[in-house]
């Protein structure tokens, strides 16, 4: 490891590491639901104990997982199982994108860790947190605090939810406080006009294409908010900001 | 399926997860990516989310809600009027909740 990275009990001891984990404690419970219900539906889906554990604990992605599942189940071929996987997962590759001005200073093993354990809403609160795309020594420590708060909210509840499935029933509705989780995080993201715009067009674009199979109408309306955004910027000239591009 | 190959499948699907993340983030030498699209990226993250909120609030199986006495509808109304009113999410979740439970348990909507 060079300098570029610092030695972990230092990363944990960083102010800001309390203050990514803090920020995400919010969500926390929604993270929890949702994990539960996860956990619920793996063991639910026929796939063997100890394998819905493997899962859990080493996949850590519940949209994928859930897609994966039933195709595991009902003995489809590998390479179907991870093409579903790959699909639902698309939206990390945009993510991953936008981490890159951020960590590609990084050794490319510190990299790798970092990439498997950005779920999505450390993307989200990460971005809220550093708006500007530029390196800075507190981005670290506020990513994994933000993780192991996620991690930790997610896979205890999966957890228990695959040992406990028969035990919590479908009625408490806990699938919708994750939901809440998210509609809240989008309101906080909710700043300007342009952002309103953009999250009612990803909205009747995601409604409209949810007949697409594998979660791919989110790739639809990312697609669809980024191009009305796009749009807005170009055509209000606000706040014009002499944009240094070195070419 | 012999636990094997569930093993195998279930390592695949970990690796696509580092593998979908860190699409842009692993490789040594930049991407050449268009500066309008990584301008136009910061609308991503939003659109994600709304992209999973929604359908869960507006349809039910597929399809558009045809009533608008779903109890999603009052519970999604309180929980954002608390997010604006106290920016906290944890409140956020749990007042939405307990207003669809109680619409759905106490008045059976």
């Amino acid at each position: 490891m060079g300098a570029a990275t610092m030695p972990r009990m230092q990363v944990w001891r960083h102010p800001e590491f309390a203050r990514g984990a803090r920020e995400m404690t919010g969500t926390a419970l929604g993270i929890a639901a949702w994990g539960l219900v996860t956990g619920v539906a793996m063991a639910k889906s026929g796939l063997a104990l100890p394998l819905c554990v493997l899962m859990s604990l080493i996949v850590f992605a519940g949209s994928a997982q859930l897609a994966a599942l039933p195709l595991l189940a009902g003995g489809a071929p590998l390479w179907v199982i991870w093409a579903a996987a790959l699909c639902v997962n698309l939206r990390f590759v945009i993510f991953s994108a936008g981490w890159r001005p951020y960590f590609a200073h990084l050794p490319r093993w510190h990299r790798l860790r970092v990439a498997y354990f950005a779920a999505d809403l450390n993307y989200v609160l990460f971005l809220r947190r550093f708006p500007d795309p530029k390196p800075a020594p507190e981005q670290l420590p506020y990513f994994w605090g933000g993780m192991a708060c996620n991690w930790t909210a997610w896979q205890v509840p999966s957890l228990i939810g695959i040992l406990l499935s028969h035990r919590i029933p479908a009625s408490w509705g806990l699938g919708f406080a994750g939901t809440l989780a998210l509609l809240g995080i989008t309101c906080s993201l909710l700043t300007e006009r342009a952002t309103w715009v953009a999250a009612v067009v990803a909205g009747c674009a995601a409604v409209a294409a949810y007949a697409l199979p594998l979660k791919l109408n989110i790739l639809v309306a990312i697609a669809a908010a980024v191009a009305i955004g796009l749009l807005m910027d170009h055509a209000t000239p606000r706040r014009i900001v002499p944009v240094d591009d070195r070419t | 399926m012999t636990t094997l190959e569930g093993v195998i499948a279930i390592v695949g699907l970990a690796l696509i997860t580092v593998a979908t993340r860190g699409f842009f983030l692993i490789p040594e030498r930049e991407l050449p990516l268009p500066a309008w699209l990584q301008q136009g990226l910061r609308y991503a993250p939003l659109a994600a989310l709304v992209a999973v909120v929604a359908p869960e609030i507006v349809m039910t199986q597929g399809q558009l809600i045809s009533t608008l006495k779903d109890a999603r509808l009052p519970a999604v109304a309180v929980a954002m009027a608390y997010f604006y009113w106290r920016r906290d999410i944890l409140g956020t979740i749990i007042s939405g909740t307990s207003t669809l439970l109680l619409l759905k348990l106490g008045f059976g909507w």
